[in-house]
């Protein structure tokens, strides 16, 4: 190619990307476009096959459940605008607001049980369905036991009005129903497009929010819908979700301007962020609890005197002040404070004896179950590969290496941890819990001995078990929090977990960003935000 | 050239077919499945899901539902991403893969060209020793640094680039992922290129073309050039197949939607049939992409000559 022509190519090239730049600086106009980034890619928008915070934060903009969150996410009324609880606390009654979907089609009572009848339906083979077994006949149905989904204790008296019973009292029953699980869908495009239907084109919500177009890997575009009832107080006009699994990455997008709210950065750069960005980082704490779970089931752990031993040795203060450095609480009990409003996690009284003496007291513990310095305690710490997770796993072994006990580090990617958790082929192994609703039941119920896989530790107590089942009979809310206080002290004391910390969220969060508000939830609605300046 | 066409497209596809074979089987003896989870699953929505998606059925059948969808072009549902079939996510993400890849290609090749020349052409010169010196470091520096440095340098201090993103692949969003991408690639070409025209500079027919008298221009252009092509152009295979298969780094760093990404991700949540349809696709076109070449040496290279 002669000089000149190339030349000239490179030049038409170089005017052409200064077009394209030109164009994109150009789209900028007066519409409120928030931009968030979530943790990953959804696996699904139907509210039916969801189980990720990073689902629910599209989800949640899209569908409006009987009850719904604030912006500080407690549950306020949603498609119900009023409801009644029977005596007993068995039978709920609500009554719909008039609203209707996206298309124009009001939402109806009808709808709500098409929903809860699909989400339990075996076939359809939602991930998430247990969470509705408070629901009668719901987990009767959900197993295949009885067969016709009719008989789901859900029923429309009249088009604005819905009646759910219940199995027992629930008394988390109202916030359960801000879930997702709990969301209507819309039967009349259901039976029209069938799986599709949740394909941009088709989709149709009763949120603030419709979805318009979903990239894989991408992103998914929701733009406010006209036909949400509280409409006239929705600022923002366009949502864009960016699913992002690389936390540095989307980082440096939010540093660039490019992303107003990211949800969980990375823990190694919180010291950078604290002093670059003070104003943009928000920690705060979460419904969470991150522990060790012993295997109860086989030697040595079903010995609870050693599980104790390993439970003291551990300095959960260092490695909150050491290691992790992002604020999170160190834990000695298994809900986080204020779970359900003011709970007051189990605090046992070794926690506030001197670490060295805990130390002596459980080389005791050690000494006695017959290991010695000729005999010592082999065990495995199983993790999920993380780097927070290994700085965790090797500080706890350097710490149980002072009691004598050879402690062998096996990591393993998450998927194959928690097949090995859920065969029970483990000694001690490093778990975490995210609560699905405000209630310290939500933490309880993974030591009870009916939860099977979910109790990894294979953890079984009667009176625990006991305890549990009646803190479900009563609607009493001092009533029901004393019986699971006692119930905590009862799993602690056994050392069924050794609990290490407490959650908390990280979040940058724009300057601009008004109306995003920290709760332990750690649920954001889009239509309490706006962008301003 | 038309039989070696046919010859080559017809050992293709069992050689796809035992690739999907092993592909299928070994994936299957990974520990975990794809619905192993933080929250495990109650063993009756567990069942119901495998009942779904048919993985409670022997492996045997699995795997003949499986071909038997692929002779439809059907590659199946994927587990993870619910709403999308592994067909749409592929129609999707390959898009988006091969214009990063390919733009990379052609980066990668005309300034690695140009750069190898140059430096040949000023052998042991100043020139050379810069050249040469930039191409080591673009091949030591691995992508996954280089990635994020020029989201940091050019992203987020100077803001001249948006730092991440697609863009609905818009020239802005992928000028820094093409350069990851290209530049070690560069690097590579241009030592390529470098050796081979140093040593056409001294073969028997430069010599006689020089000794002809012909122009400079000529001689290089015409003559050594051409030789110095064939070692770039079999490098050229390899290199295509790594840039459009190989961005997975650079994909996750820049939040790519392409198939790369899909790969690992896939592999990671055990989403069986998504790693199955992005094998198959890297396979067909690792199989395209040398045909291609042996085309292209033939045409080159007297030498070699397809019959």
């Amino acid at each position: 190619m002669p000089r000149n022509t190339l030349r000239v190519v490179l030049r038409r090239l170089a005017l052409c990307g200064v077009a394209a730049l030109g164009l994109a600086a150009g789209t900028a106009h007066a519409e409120m476009v928030l931009r968030i980034a979530t943790m990953g890619e959804p696996k699904t928008l139907d509210p039916h096959g969801v189980s990720g915070t990073w689902e629910n934060y599209i989800v949640g903009d899209a569908f409006l459940g009987l009850l719904t969150e604030a912006a500080d996410a407690t549950p306020i009324p949603g498609a119900a605008e009023s409801w009644t609880i029977s005596d007993d606390g068995l039978v709920y009654t609500f009554k719909l607001r008039p609203h209707t979907w996206s298309d124009g089609t009001p939402v109806t009572a009808e709808d709500f049980v098409f929903s809860l009848r699909r989400i339990l339906d075996p076939a359809t083979g939602a991930e998430y369905a247990s969470l509705l077994y408070p629901i009668k006949n719901a987990e009767q149905i959900n197993s295949g036991a009885i067969s016709d989904t009719s008989e789901l204790g859900v029923r429309a008296i009249d088009p604005q009005t819905l009646e759910i019973t219940l199995v027992g009292p629930t008394p988390f029953f109202l916030e359960l129903l801000t879930h997702y699980t709990a969301f209507p869908v819309p039967r009349h495009v259901i039976e029209r497009h069938g799986s599709e239907w949740v394909k941009p084109g088709n989709f149709v919500g009763n949120g603030a929010y419709t979805v318009v177009e979903w990239t894989p890997n991408a992103q998914v575009v929701s733009i406010k819908n006209p036909a949400f009832y509280d409409a006239d107080n929705v600022k923002i006009d366009k949502v864009v979700y960016y699913p992002d699994e690389d936390r540095g990455a989307v980082t440096k997008r939010f540093r660039a301007g490019e992303i107003d709210l990211q949800d969980e950065f990375a823990s190694a750069d919180v010291e950078f962020l604290k002093q670059e960005l003070p104003a943009e980082t928000r920690i705060y704490p979460k419904l969470g609890t991150y522990y060790y779970v012993f295997n109860q089931t086989r030697p040595p752990f079903d010995n609870p005197s050693l599980r104790r031993a390993l439970s003291m040795a551990i300095d959960r203060e260092a490695i909150m002040e050491k290691l992790i450095k992002t604020g999170e609480v160190p834990a000695y009990g298994v809900a986080p404070p204020e779970t359900g409003g003011d709970w007051q996690p189990y605090r046992p009284a070794w926690a506030d004896r001197p670490y060295a003496e805990r130390v002596e007291e459980a080389k005791a513990l050690v000494a006695a179950a017959g290991h010695g310095p000729d005999n010592p305690l082999q065990v495995e710490i199983s993790y999920n590969t993380s780097e927070d997770h290994k700085r965790i796993a090797v500080a706890i072994q350097s710490m149980w290496k002072a009691l004598g006990v050879q402690a062998e580090l096996v990591n393993r990617e998450i998927k194959v941890h928690y097949d090995t958790l859920r065969q029970r082929d483990f000694q001690v192994a490093r778990a975490g819990w995210i609560a699905d609703y405000n209630d310290p039941q939500n933490f309880l119920y993974l030591l009870e001995t009916r939860s099977g896989p979910q109790n990894y530790g294979g953890y079984s107590n009667p009176e625990f078990d006991r305890l549990m089942v009646e803190q479900g009979q009563t609607n009493d809310r001092a009533e029901r929090f004393a019986m699971m206080q006692q119930a905590e002290r009862i799993a602690i004391d056994d050392d069924a977990w050794a609990p290490i910390f407490y959650y908390v969220s990280r979040s940058l969060v724009s300057q601009k960003l008004k109306g995003y508000a920290d709760n332990v939830k750690h649920i954001h609605r889009a239509r309490w935000m706006s962008i301003e300046g | 050239m038309g039989r070696l066409v046919l010859r080559r497209l017809a050992t293709a596809i069992p050689t796809l077919f035992v690739i999907v074979t092993l592909s299928f089987f070994m994936m299957r003896l990974a520990p975990g499945g794809p619905f192993d989870q933080e929250r495990p699953l109650p063993p009756p929505i567990l069942a119901n899901i495998e009942r779904v998606y048919h993985l409670d059925e022997s492996l045997w059948r699995q795997y003949l539902r499986y071909v038997g969808g692929l002779l439809r072009l059907d590659f199946g549902p994927s587990y993870r991403t619910k709403d999308f079939t592994v067909g749409e996510l592929l129609l999707q993400g390959a898009p988006a893969s091969l214009k990063v890849g390919g733009l990379a290609v052609i980066v990668a090749t005309v300034l690695g060209l140009a750069a190898g020349i140059t430096a040949a052409l000023r052998q042991n010169s100043w020139v050379d020793y810069l050249t040469m010196s930039g191409a080591m470091l673009g091949i030591a520096i691995p992508n996954f640094v280089m990635a994020p440095l020029l989201s940091l340098v050019f992203g987020v201090l100077l803001g001249w680039l948006p730092a991440g993103g697609w863009g609905g692949g818009a020239l802005p969003f992928i000028v820094l992922p093409v350069l990851a991408l290209a530049l070690p690639q560069v690097a590579r070409v241009a030592r390529l290129v470098r050796g081979a025209m140093i040593e056409q500079l001294h073969a028997n027919h430069v010599r006689t073309a020089r000794a002809k008298g012909l122009h400079e221009r000529i001689v290089i252009g015409r003559h050594a050039l051409r030789g110095a092509l064939l070692p770039v152009v079999s490098y050229l295979g390899p290199m295509t197949a790594a840039l459009l298969t190989g961005s997975v780094v650079v994909e996750t760093i820049f939040s790519i939607p392409g198939i790369g990404r899909y790969f690992v991700q896939a592999a990671l949540n055990r989403d069986y049939t998504v790693v199955m349809g992005v094998v198959i696709v890297y396979a067909a076109l690792i199989i395209v992409l040398n045909l291609i070449v042996d085309l292209i040496y033939g045409l080159l290279d007297p030498k070699v000559r397809h019959d």
